[in-house]
């Protein structure tokens, strides 16, 4: 990042590429029961990006050598489909994926009550079926409510933002050019309920105030996702 | 944005009612994990509620059930975790000389050894008495805290099941499906004029005549669907 200096994202008057204000979201809709083979499912429509996320499980774990004696293990895998973005993904595993696999992991673990099914394995799955930006938060936001959608025990639910700056202004829920060309990107990953913060990354640099503002982009934008996985939830299947 | 509510740590508790949303008066209100139950005080946490700082949470996705004392979640979803005692309906998944395997529903196999089994046999005669893919009666003899179960054949009623059909309905909607003092189950059995078992694991064993089969199975059908959507209260 950095940002390339020259590329104009937003006007005087605060309004963005897409026609949003600094402050806005970009439309997200949440859908339950997409997968029915699967104990839960859920896709995620957020601005342009499409995630789907399938949880089975609890069930035995393999292989043996991830098993732990006192808990269930999280195995997430995070995937992007080859056709998700202009140039073709290449299909497979890669360092990206790997990394969000893992993080995703991380923040699902703080919530779901793992120690209820020891020796166990519950098994999520994220498929980015089109990328635009902020495809880890879409995949969190997923993975969350099929979790839920699982009826797996869990404390809170996840719900992932990202905000950041462009031409020097923070701004909420970057999309794909404020992404690329622009200074900073800090997705969080946050616990409604509590306020609790279980997920940070920051790509580019912050200055404290910046920071703060961009947290509180994050915090808001959180409550208002929340609503949409809850009314998700509570509307039934697809 | 619309003027959403900001999370931080100084205005963090989630309602201002102390009842939280059960004392909006309404029956088997629809929750999601996380949300917020009300005050613990003279409350017990029952399935799916976790007592956190003084309140009560839903870990769940389901229905909340306030008998009183103790408030729980019917959830709309959930694996069947054996407990001792249990009678369940399972299918040989695999044997050795002296142990079958047996799937019943649950993360684990069961393990069903030689002495508990329906019948003597030598050693290494496990599969000419019951083979892989046919399905028991049987009860959780024992738990493991790492939940690895043992399930055993001797007992009343206990045997390989040789007629009739398995369906499979969600566990938690057992309750539902057998009425109150069996009354919805002895009714079904009426209808339908088959022989019902039902097993803890949330297998329905159903024999009789095909039209009875087939009536019963529609029957549970409907009540899985039922159950299911959750736009009407049950």
């Amino acid at each position: 990042m950095g940002g390339y200096g020259d590329v104009q994202m937003i006007d005087e008057n605060g309004v963005r590429v897409d026609g949003r204000g600094p402050g806005d979201l970009r439309p997200v809709s949440i859908e339950t029961g997409v997968i029915p083979v699967a104990d839960g499912s859920a896709r995620v429509i957020w601005g342009t990006n499409h995630a789907v996320a399938a949880v089975y499980g609890p069930m035995e774990c393999h292989p043996r050598k991830i098993q732990r004696q006192d808990r269930a293990v999280l195995d997430v895998r995070y995937n992007m489909a080859p056709f998700s973005t202009p140039d073709r993904m290449r299909p497979g595993f890669n360092r990206r994926s790997r990394e969000i696999s893992k993080v995703t992991a991380d923040a699902l673990e703080s919530v779901v009550l793992l120690e209820m099914y020891p020796r166990c394995k519950v098994r999520v799955e994220i498929e980015i079926l089109c990328a635009e930006a902020g495809t880890r938060c879409v995949g969190l936001t997923a993975a969350s409510v099929a979790l839920a959608h699982a009826g797996i025990p869990m404390t809170d639910m996840v719900v992932s933002v990202a905000s950041g700056k462009i031409n020097g202004v923070v701004v909420c829920d970057l999309n794909k050019e404020e992404d690329n060309y622009g200074e900073a990107d800090l997705p969080m990953g946050i616990l409604p309920n509590s306020g609790e913060l279980v997920f940070l990354q920051l790509d580019g640099d912050l200055s404290p105030a910046e920071f703060q503002e961009a947290w509180d982009y994050n915090m808001e934008a959180a409550m208002v996702v929340h609503e949409i996985m809850v009314d998700a939830l509570k509307g039934g299947d697809a | 944005m619309k003027g959403g509510r900001v999370a931080r740590p100084d205005n963090m508790s989630v309602s201002n009612d102390a009842g939280g949303p059960r004392n909006q008066g309404r029956a088997s209100l629809l929750v999601a994990p996380g949300e917020d139950l009300g005050e613990s005080e003279g409350h017990e946490a029952g399935h799916g509620v976790l007592e956190m700082d003084g309140r009560l949470r839903a870990t769940k996705h389901g229905r909340v059930n306030d008998n009183g004392t103790e408030i729980a979640i019917e959830p709309l979803r959930t694996a069947y975790i054996p407990r001792p005692s249990d009678l369940v309906i399972g299918y040989v998944e695999g044997c050795t000389n002296n142990i079958w395997f047996i799937d019943i529903g649950a993360p684990f196999n069961a393990i069903l050894p030689m002495s508990l089994g329906p019948g003597k046999a030598a050693f290494g005669g496990t599969r000419s008495i019951m083979d892989i893919g046919e399905a028991v009666l049987c009860r959780v003899q024992e738990v493991e805290e790492t939940h690895s179960s043992v399930v055993t054949m001797k007992g009343m009623g206990l045997r390989k099941i040789r007629s009739g059909n398995i369906e499979q309905v969600d566990p938690h909607l057992l309750g539902r499906l057998i009425g109150k003092g069996g009354n919805a189950l002895r009714q079904l059995k009426e209808d339908t004029d088959c022989r019902i078992i039902v097993a803890d694991n949330g297998r329905v064993w159903i024999d009789g005549e095909f039209d009875g089969i087939v009536a019963a199975r529609d029957q549970l059908n409907a009540m899985s669907d039922d159950a299911k959507s959750t736009g009407v209260d049950a």
